[in-house]
């Protein structure tokens, strides 16, 4: 197989598609290829406002894992927040530490929910790296304000970053004890029923005997 | 509510700002108000609602239609009868916003009004194309969350309506006012199918009519997270304020978990 003249091909056809389906069609292809070459293809996939196409792509980029962390910390686009959203999402569902500072800016201060919606998961997903422990105040200190937004969906995300960051198995420290009352009044108090029942979820399987079904992560 | 408002704006300032000289500021008032259901706001919305001061070059009057999507949200049945008044006015989005308003607030009272701007003239639109001559979408949303089956001789010749947004919003409310699962049929079929655009109204509809077995089309359909998580978040409000036990809601809750 010639790899390099393929992916060649494979890229031209996701760059001179002409209509949505064959860009879906085009990026489905890329998607199978094995070449660390073609991530900064699929990233670029991931501002065409295409969904179908950008899920295919965010899908693969995930499935990369690692060796897209740089491409995507270097190429993330400031100016398409829904680009910047499944950008974020990738990183979000990898969870490297180097991610860090560019999730915790997000979440505080995107102007697009579907970008701090992402990057709050994103926050409760993290590897952390031995040297960075320090900031994980700030990370909690980011998810509980998060826990107070305006915004239902800004909320559940930071109910559920909560939960995945107090049930990882490879947890560097137990979610900090004055967190769960702040899940409690979420689930007890929020003005949103959905909300409210997504923290009595979170809060059941951060604290067994579970109710409803134990942490997966 | 936990939730914190703005610290640039206080209720008492939103609801002086409905009267000041710079129309902009009245209109972001009004959707201040109702993004934060600031009851005290009921009074000052109600007469927003009659104004007559900000209109747009073609007429129309958005300072209404801001106040009508306001009056919505804050869940106030005092309310409805100029929402209903507002179902008459010249402003085909006021009429709009008039009609999801009482969709949300839920009153009896506003079943027949509604149902009486389904029965005008012409039940196409004009041209065949853009623009319908009611807010047939938004009248048929607000009779099915409102649940009155009496309205149903009204409703069945939108099923076949020419434009997919509408029959959509027909299906939706059929099936609400019948529990007829064929309906829901022609919704995930009509998912399936669609480009992104109209999949975006055909999850609407679907998050409304609560029917939990449309879970996980919703989630796998090709638009944007935003329209599936908030599609998602519409079935598990319907299944909780029928009393349905949160257990069953989980594989939802994981599905929207999926979506963030």
């Amino acid at each position: 197989m010639t790899a390099v003249v393929a992916l060649d091909d494979l890229i031209t056809a996701v760059t001179e598609a002409t209509s949505p389906a064959a860009l879906v069609e085009a990026v489905t292809a890329l998607a199978q290829v094995s070449d660390r070459a073609a991530i900064p293809a699929l990233i670029t996939v991931l501002g065409y406002n295409n969904p179908g196409a950008a899920q295919i792509a965010v899908q693969r980029l995930i499935a990369w894992g690692r060796p897209a962390v740089p491409e995507l910390l270097a190429r993330l686009d400031d100016y398409n927040y829904g680009a910047r959203a499944y950008g974020i999402r990738v990183l979000a569902a990898i969870g490297d530490g180097a991610a860090l500072d560019v999730l915790l800016q997000a979440a505080l201060r995107d102007f697009a929910p579907s970008v701090r919606r992402a990057a709050l998961r994103g926050l409760g997903n993290l590897d952390w790296p031995a040297g960075r422990l320090e900031r994980q105040s700030e990370v909690l200190a980011a998810l509980e304000q998060g826990l107070m937004d305006g915004d239902w969906s800004i909320r559940y995300a930071s109910v559920v970053a909560l939960e995945h960051w107090g049930c990882r198995a490879s947890r560097p420290a137990d979610l900090p004890a004055h967190l769960l009352p702040s899940l409690a009044h979420c689930a007890t108090e929020d003005g949103d029923s959905v909300v409210q029942t997504r923290a009595q979820l979170a809060l059941t399987r951060l604290t067994p005997p579970a109710a409803f079904e134990p942490c997966h992560s | 509510m936990t939730a914190t408002v703005p610290e640039h704006l206080t209720p008492s300032e939103a609801i002086a700002n409905l009267c000041h000289p710079d129309l902009s500021l009245r209109y972001y008032a009004a959707w201040w108000l109702g993004r934060f259901q600031v009851r005290e706001g009921l009074e000052a919305l109600l007469a927003a609602l009659g104004d007559e001061e900000d209109r747009t070059a073609l007429g129309g009057y958005p300072l209404r239609r801001n106040a009508a999507r306001a009056l919505g949200n804050l869940g106030d049945r005092r309310a409805v009868p100029a929402l209903v008044e507002a179902l008459a006015c010249t402003d085909f989005y006021v009429r709009e916003a008039a009609a999801v308003a009482l969709g949300n607030l839920g009153d009896p009272q506003a079943v027949h009004p509604l149902a009486v701007r389904l029965s005008g003239p012409a039940g196409d639109s004009v041209l065949g194309t853009v623009h319908l001559p009611e807010p047939y979408p938004a009248i048929l949303a607000a009779l099915g969350n409102l649940g009155d089956a009496s309205v149903l001789p009204q409703v069945y010749p939108f099923a076949n309506h020419s434009l997919p947004r509408v029959r959509y919003a027909a299906w939706r409310a059929l099936f609400q006012l019948t529990q007829d699962l064929a309906y829901m049929d022609r919704l995930m079929t009509s998912l399936a199918q669609e480009a992104v655009p109209l999949q975006r109204v055909v999850l609407a509809d679907l998050g409304a009519t609560g029917y939990l077995p449309a879970a996980a089309a919703i989630a796998q359909a090709r638009a944007e997270n935003s329209f599936k998580l908030m599609a998602l978040r519409g079935l598990v409000s319907q299944r909780l304020a029928s009393g349905e036990d949160s257990a069953r809601l989980v594989p939802v809750f994981d599905l929207m978990d999926g979506l963030l």
